[in-house]
């Protein structure tokens, strides 16, 4: 088996299926994160639109136009709608990134942890923000 | 193949064979080209527009605190640098957009043909520069 001068791939090392698969990416995780990343991808798709038409319907708007439109029903609905996707995107696409670039395990999980709780500050920031806008 | 990191870059494909994973691009060693460049781009957008959510946030809890404070922030944000950062802002969101939807095709397996692979990625970004100039042109119109 002169395999080391053939361009076919090969496996030379002791080292089972399991421990391939286990040893793969920088999470060492399976696939829930890519899912959840898509999902919340495909959500933000509509919403970003919507959100930009907002925006652009409330230029220079005054607080008083801006809480009577938040505060209408669907917009209600559709901006908690949209910082739930947005912020559990954003947590997911931080984390890839962050998981990429910095290498040593007490750096990232400290990295990790500081960004997760900034998120989920801001996230309940803007939901308070909304329903006291609506309610 | 006798290092076990080397070990990780073999898989096998669907019919069991062997194959070598193909590497991704690393910025170091890639000669910059329109593929490694859109890529590296969708995460700087993402990241920029993660420095968004902060403005968004602001804007958020100001509206719902009261008028004073609001209105400072309107202020900034109507500011010639206000207005900057905010052209920026679009413009990472609208980029940010099309590229995704670019990933969500290749998600399903299509579009990985490079011909393919360059003219979307010629298309995100003239996307991006008719999305963003459009949003300000009617964002001017409507102020």
């Amino acid at each position: 088996m002169d395999q080391l001068n053939s361009s076919e791939p090969s496996v030379h090392v002791l080292r089972s299926q399991l421990g391939r698969a286990r040893g793969l990416g920088a999470a060492g995780t399976g696939v829930a994160h890519w899912w959840a990343q898509r999902v919340t991808a495909i959500l933000l798709l509509p919403l970003s639109l919507y959100f930009v038409a907002s925006v652009l319907a409330l230029a220079g708007a005054s607080r008083a136009g801006v809480a009577a439109y938040i505060g209408a029903p669907w917009n209600t609905v559709l901006f908690l709608l949209l910082v739930g996707a947005l912020f559990y995107h954003l947590a997911l696409g931080l984390q890839v990134v962050v998981e990429d670039y910095v290498h040593r395990e007490s750096a990232k999980l400290a990295t990790l942890l500081v960004l997760k709780g900034l998120i989920i500050f801001c996230a309940l920031a803007c939901a308070v923000s909304v329903l006291k806008l609506a309610l | 193949m006798k290092d076990v990191r080397d070990a990780l870059m073999v898989g096998r494909n669907s019919e069991g064979k062997l194959v070598r994973r193909p590497l991704s691009p690393h910025l170091q060693v890639y000669k910059p080209q329109i593929s490694s460049a859109l890529s590296i781009f969708h995460r700087i957008t993402g990241c920029a527009l993660g420095a968004g959510t902060l403005v968004l946030t602001l804007w958020l809890v100001t509206a719902a605190t009261g008028d004073a404070a609001f209105s400072v922030v309107q202020a900034v944000l109507a500011s010639w640098i206000g207005i900057l950062v905010l052209i920026g802002f679009t413009g990472a969101l609208f980029y940010h957009f099309a590229n995704g939807i670019r990933h969500l095709f290749w998600d399903f397996g299509k579009g990985y043909e490079l011909p393919t692979m360059h003219r979307t990625g010629y298309v995100v970004l003239v996307a991006t520069v008719v999305l963003t100039a459009g949003f300000w042109v009617i964002g001017f119109l409507v102020w």
